[in-house]
């Protein structure tokens, strides 16, 4: 008979809450202890603020230009949406034409400590490849009190082709540093989700900056083809290299 | 036609039935995004009155969302059975709410064909929670594929075991973790990371090769969007259940990318593997309040009458289960665990009036004011009402989603405390395998090695 394998083996295989142990039916004080600073620390991350200045100097030489939504505040951002997914009519004015060109909105989202430290780095990878692939960057956008939607607005008033809307996750209990981004092809207003493509949890220990931003290329080469991004577009990106130990 | 009702000297007037319901709806953040709140706690209470004097029969004569723009509606009027309705046609909401709190099981199953889903959220909006717990707690479904679920005395957990990159050993290791709390009788089912058929495949075939090497009597599920499952069945893949998350209007099923024609191919697909051994229920829905809003297809309909349309959809199509996110879309639909806990026990009812067998993921964002002081009351509540499944998942923290959900020592608190047992073919299955000496020694039981799970 072989020795039995210990329940707290588990944990070598993932990050999730795993061999927590027992008391009667319950988490032992410990877990219990330690899930609620993970709570208080995501509560305290919602209501991070993006450091502009600071983003602007990590993304640099590209030029970067700031605009808001509708939303005033992170009160009116939570409840209202919709104001969320609408461009402050003074930015619109501001914004360059950029016809034809692959635009990057970088958008604060439900937790802006992720985006601060993912988005130039994301960044970074995936716009050389971009270039090389023939594709024009447009200047980069920095939004802040962002939806994703917010995306096809501002795309659509600068003409872009394509706009990848990088944009903070809400945070999670393991993860307060998570970047989504959504892909959306001839952005305009009225979009729905169903038209965009998502590469979620951009993370050191989710998914790296260069493996997305080669799904990034490959979703990106795919959806020119196609004509579509969203549903239509499967994800068919061979995915054997994100899985490698 | 409009409705008028006095309240403390002043005359409130509803134009149409769509907005009498929504100012009938207890507050909610989500009606208040939407503009269709009551404005004041005595216009709630005015409509709720004219609510309670309307005939039922008036729901058949007046459409929420216009019966010529919308397929849901289609379904809702034209699947309408006045042979089951017969029994309470000479009804008014209110004199429906009394009825039902009176209703046998066998008089609540046999009046399923004969409700409409606005009849039920209308109902819904006069009732407390102890009048959704009783009611719910009478209506029996039950459902089966490799065992059966939804029977007196039962709950079942469906075990989560998501991972941020879908590496199919975290998978593994959480599928494993589960197992050993009692968790996965209702299915095993994972939500991608990314909806990527390559990844799908291989995920569908590692919670296959966890099923039969275990010898577990349940089903597994990946969750991706329902073209991409039509994709994998073409491709051979074990696909037991298919998903999609579907909503109540006509415009919010097509902003997921879904309509009831692309559901019904699926429901053939899926039927034609007979993968099912002691029953072939083969789909499996996911609803939440907020998501016609939040794809502004909502015609002007409050969340929670929206959400009960969505339960048609499902029903349409014999699921083995069906779950609302209750928290999960976050505060701009429902701002706190008051309004989290009211929506869960709503959704609960409603799906389990109209015959589905209902679950509901007690759940929660970081963004809401919600804790998990507010997700075991609800837990408990639902218990008690009798809710068919909740789900699963290590530490109650889902590190691919990013929200709270019941953990598996959650699933063991609310079957102990009210001695609820899981479905009988996997506590059988449990039994054999030893589960509960192994977990309370700290090991693994003999039978469940990792090693063939591809955990050496």
């Amino acid at each position: 008979m072989t020795e039995p394998v210990a329940w707290t083996d588990l944990r070598r295989f993932t990050g999730a809450r795993v061999a927590l142990g027992r008391a009667g039916h319950g988490l032992p004080t410990a877990a219990h202890l330690d899930f609620q600073e993970a709570h208080a620390r995501a509560r305290d991350a919602v209501h991070s603020a993006l450091d502009a200045e600071a983003l602007e100097a990590a993304v640099a030489p590209e030029p970067l230009l700031r605009v808001a939504s509708q939303a005033e505040d992170r009160r009116s951002y939570l409840l209202r949406p919709d104001l969320g997914r609408r461009l402050r009519e003074a930015d619109r004015a501001r914004l360059p034409a950029a016809p034809g060109s692959f635009l990057v909105v970088i958008a604060d989202g439900l937790c802006a400590t992720g985006v601060q430290v993912q988005a130039p780095r994301l960044l970074a990878a995936a716009l050389p490849l971009l270039r090389r692939a023939g594709l024009g960057i447009a200047p980069l956008i920095l939004a802040s009190q962002a939806r994703v939607a917010l995306g096809d607005e501002i795309g659509e008033a600068m003409g872009a082709a394509i706009v990848a809307v990088l944009i903070g996750e809400r945070p999670g209990l393991s993860a307060t540093d998570s970047l989504g981004l959504y892909l959306t092809l001839a952005p305009r207003r009225g979009r729905t989700d169903a038209e965009r493509n998502c590469i979620s949890n951009i993370r050191p220990g989710g998914l790296d900056a260069a493996a997305a931003a080669e799904k990034l290329l490959w979703l990106t080469g795919a959806a020119r083809r196609l004509g579509a991004t969203g549903v239509e577009l499967k994800d068919e990106q061979p995915a054997t290299a994100l899985l490698a130990p | 036609m409009g409705f008028a009702q006095t309240v403390g000297g002043t005359r409130y007037t509803f134009p149409d039935l769509r907005i009498l319901l929504a100012r009938a709806t207890p507050l909610r953040s989500g009606d208040v995004l939407a503009g269709l709140a009551a404005e004041t706690a005595a216009e709630r209470v005015a409509a709720q009155r004219a609510l309670a004097d309307l005939p039922l029969r008036h729901f058949l004569n007046e459409a929420v969302v216009p019966y010529e723009a919308d397929e849901v509606t289609r379904l809702i009027l034209d699947g309408h059975d006045t042979t089951a309705f017969a029994p309470i046609a000479h009804l008014t909401v209110g004199g429906f709410r009394d009825w039902l709190l009176a209703a046998e099981p066998a008089a609540l199953a046999a009046l399923r064909p004969g409700l409409t889903p606005e009849m039920a959220a209308g109902v819904s909006k006069i009732m407390r929670l102890q009048d959704l717990i009783a009611v719910a707690a009478q209506c029996r479904v039950t459902t089966a594929f490799r065992n059966t679920l939804g029977l007196p005395g039962r709950l079942s957990i469906r075990l989560q075991p998501n991972d941020p990159v879908d590496d199919p050993r975290g998978v593994a290791a959480a599928i494993l973790d589960g197992l050993l709390l009692g968790a996965g009788d209702a299915v095993i089912g994972v939500n991608p990371a990314t909806d990527n058929l390559e990844t799908t495949l291989r995920v569908l075939e590692l919670l296959d090769a966890v099923r039969d090497r275990y010898a577990i009597p349940t089903q597994s599920c990946v969750l991706a969007h329902v073209t991409t499952s039509l994709l994998a069945i073409e491709r051979g893949a074990p696909v037991d259940l298919v998903f999609q998350s579907i909503g109540g209007t006509e415009a919010v099923n097509r902003s997921f990318g879904v309509s009831l024609s692309l559901l019904a191919e699926a429901h053939l697909a899926a039927l034609s593997l007979r993968r099912g051994s002691v029953g072939s229920n083969c789909m499996y829905f996911e609803t939440g309040q907020g998501s016609a809003l939040s794809a502004e297809a909502h015609h002007g309909v409050d969340q929670q009458t929206v959400e009960a349309r969505a339960y048609a959809v499902a029903r349409a199509f014999d699921p083995l289960l069906v779950n609302t996110v209750v928290g999960f879309i976050g505060p701009e639909y429902l701002f706190d665990g008051k309004q989290i806990t009211r929506a869960g026990l709503e959704d609960h009812f409603c799906g389990k009036l109209l015959g589905l067998p209902m679950g509901v993921d007690v759940c929660y964002t970081n963004h809401a004011e919600a804790d998990q002081d507010d997700m075991d009351a609800l837990l408990t509540l639902l218990g008690v009402a009798g809710v068919t499944y909740i789900m699963g998942v290590p530490g109650a923290d889902d590190v691919m989603l990013a929200y709270q959900s019941t953990s598996f020592h959650d699933g063991l608190y609310v079957r102990a405390a009210l001695g609820k047992r899981p479905a009988p073919e996997f506590e059988a299955w449990m039994a054999r395998m030893g589960i509960e000496a192994a977990s309370g020694a700290g090991v693994l039981p003999g039978g469940m090695a990792p090693a063939l799970v591809g955990l050496g």
